[in-house]
């Protein structure tokens, strides 16, 4: 870990334990890492394990969700064995969270400067004086235009977009080293989406913040992401810097995810998909998690799972396509067939 | 906010206007009329018929119903057909207070049980005190009031003899602080009696909602902000869990009051529930239709309380 890393995470994993006995390992063994002023996409389809990752690291896991083993190095401590009031002086203060939805996200009760404020409060030890004072400097920051006013307005008097930057004025009230957003965009109208990450890649610059950035749209990725993590069932099976990522695609499952993506210069009629869905977290394949919507799927596959290995600097797959040395001999073109039919 | 009182305010006099000419009917289509029972029925028809004329009972219907109103307005209810031709006012009077202070008491029992004991279930679900505050909860839903009082009298104040059977006061004599407690005594057994179905139920709808809440984004968002446990429970997650627990309390204060009709009975409590038990016996229709409106009024009160209340708690409710 050198001095540059913020946050580092190595071989999360989060099970839950559901009623029949049954296990849903939905984060399986994640590895990575974040670096000072740096934005890391975590890009996959839902189901596959990107927002617990993201709880995990806040550890906001409910029951019957455990985190079983790993460990987050943030600024050189482990913040899975922290006592939960020491936790709760990290989360809001050094790292911050911006969730989905930002029609429920907020407190209905109370009004959007008290929940700023509380924060303030808690992790500064302002007065409420002070506190009030930056509620309205914050509320400026992120365009609220008439931010005497909206400090004592309430979350159902502002729109989507507005309430959406009302929590970012929440998650940079401390100036936080890390910032994690899960979806932010998702629920907004598409014209506000990219108002709200350029806001949020303004104030990652303002106040030199690193930014976790878990969405499943590969343009907002190709946009705003310097480095991309591609998730499937709980596992990265694919990550290396941005411009790799797209233009050398490796994963069949990133290429699959590149092909789905709508483009102007594309000729096609019609557009690439992966055929069948995220298999359920209790219930993953034997071998390879993808293997069963694979297009290029080997009889290997089914065996064993691939490790995640760097096959170019910085860039690491987790695929026997490009880590098994003898992986002609085990194609078995006959059950590709099969797949692509059923 | 003021805007939205005065206007719940204002829908509430046509509803109380409403439950004045429900009652009015009402007891204007129960069968026969005070000389059915008052005189003698050997009198002559003639008798009776002069005197229909002379209190205005063959009057319209219309007619009769404002004489009602307007002096029901000044507080007159009329006189009492069995006590001795008492005001019915002077009547309710002796006994309204005694029916509030144990409403009162039943409600303060329910909510310092069932809210802590429903918050608890819902921070520490299926475990024992779980488990047995359910059991408690449908045991308290299905033991009727009736039922309940006489086994509480029974062991309470029969064997142990920790608590008076019946009645508000056991000395006439005594007055202040010493009345004020035994008054008190007096009280427990009755009120928790009526409170009892109240603190199941309430037990019920704080679990759920806060379990409920607590599973919401924005405590999550609490969460992730870094405050802790209490600040989540007390601060974000009660505030929200109470909004449906105040609509609640909005009907069980009227309920407190009719509701203790039978609790009363069973207690021989002076209050006005014995009152309506016994004015209908004795067709005192006067009694029964002052108790009626009462009794009527206390439930629409009860509802613009829970709505002013409502909007205090809840801004989306202030502004529409």
């Amino acid at each position: 870990m050198t001095n540059d890393t913020v946050l580092e995470v190595k071989n999360l994993k989060t099970y839950f334990f559901l009623d029949d006995n049954k296990v849903a390992k939905a984060v399986d063994g994640v590895d990575f890492s974040v670096r000072r002023g740096e934005t890391v996409a975590l890009v996959g389809e839902s189901g596959s394990g990107k927002s617990i990752t993201s709880l995990s690291i806040m550890q906001l896991i409910n029951r019957p969700g455990r985190i079983v083993d790993g460990a987050v190095h943030f600024n050189g401590k482990n913040l899975l064995d922290m006592s939960d009031k020491q936790m709760a002086s990290i989360r809001g203060n050094d790292i911050a969270m911006i969730f989905q939805e930002p029609m429920t996200a907020l407190n209905p009760v109370f009004t959007i400067g008290n929940q700023i404020i509380e924060v303030l409060r808690k992790h500064k030890k302002m007065t409420k004086k002070q506190a009030r004072k930056r509620a309205i400097e914050l509320l400026k920051m992120v365009g609220f235009p008439r931010a005497e006013e909206t400090v004592d307005e309430y979350p159902h008097q502002l729109s989507g977009g507005m309430r959406q930057r009302a929590m970012i004025a929440i998650a940079i009230s401390c100036e936080p080293k890390l910032l994690i957003a899960d979806e932010p965009t998702t629920a907004l109208d598409v014209t506000i989406q990219s108002q709200i990450l350029d806001l949020m890649m303004e104030m990652k610059e303002k106040f030199n913040m690193s930014l976790v950035l878990i969405t499943h749209d590969l343009g907002v990725v190709a946009e705003y992401a310097d480095r991309v993590m591609v998730m499937y069932g709980g596992q990265i099976v694919e990550t290396s810097d941005k411009r790799t990522l797209f233009k050398h695609p490796k994963h069949p499952y990133t290429n699959g995810l590149l092909e789905s993506l709508p483009s102007v210069d594309k000729e096609e009629e019609r557009l690439g998909m992966i055929k069948g869905i995220v298999p359920p977290a209790h219930n993953f394949p034997k071998g390879c998690r993808f293997s069963s919507r694979c297009p290029k799927v080997m009889k290997k596959c089914f065996e064993s799972n691939p490790e995640l290995e760097e096959i170019e600097f910085e860039h690491s797959v987790r695929c026997y396509l490009y880590t098994d040395t003898d992986k002609e001999a085990n194609h078995d073109s006959s059950q590709t067939k099969e797949r692509s039919k059923s | 906010m003021y805007k939205y009182v005065i206007r719940r305010i204002l829908i509430f006099i046509p509803m109380l206007f409403f439950l004045t000419v429900i009652v009015f009917i009402l007891a204007k289509s129960a069968p026969g009329d005070p000389f059915s029972t008052m005189l003698d029925p050997n009198v002559d028809q003639q008798v009776f018929e002069e005197r229909r004329e002379a209190l205005g009972l063959n009057d319209s219907l219309p007619v009769q119903y404002v004489r009602w109103i307007s002096s029901v307005i000044q507080g007159d209810f009329g006189q009492s057909l069995v006590y001795n031709g008492r005001e019915v006012s002077e009547l309710i009077n002796d006994r309204f207070m005694n029916t509030i202070y144990l409403g009162l008491v039943a409600l303060f029992f329910t909510l310092i049980v069932a809210i802590p004991i429903g918050i608890y279930s819902a921070k520490n679900p299926y475990s024992p005190l779980d488990y047995f505050a359910t059991g408690f909860g449908f045991l308290g839903l299905a033991i009727p009031n009736f039922f309940f009082g006489l086994i509480a009298i029974y062991v309470f104040a029969i064997h142990l003899g920790w608590f008076p059977a019946q009645g508000t006061v056991s000395n006439p004599n005594i007055s202040g602080f010493q009345e004020f407690l035994d008054r008190i005594h007096h009280m427990i057994l009755p009120g928790i009696t009526l409170g009892l179905a109240g603190t199941a139920t309430y037990m019920r709808y704080m679990r759920s909602e806060v379990l409920d809440v607590l599973g919401s984004d924005y405590v999550r968002t609490a969460k992730a902000k870094g405050m802790t446990d209490r600040n989540v429970l007390y601060k974000h997650t009660l505030r929200n869990a109470l909004i449906p627990i105040i609509t609640l309390m909005g009907f069980e204060f009227g309920v407190l009051v009719s509701g203790a009709v039978i609790t009363e009975q069973v207690f021989n409590y002076p209050g006005l529930g014995t009152l309506f038990i016994d004015s209908t016996i004795n067709r005192d229709y006067p009694v029964v239709m002052a108790l009626c409106l009462i009794f009527g009024a206390f439930i629409l009160v009860g509802n613009l309380l829970a709505d002013i209340f409502y909007s205090v708690v809840d801004p989306r409710i202030r502004y529409d």
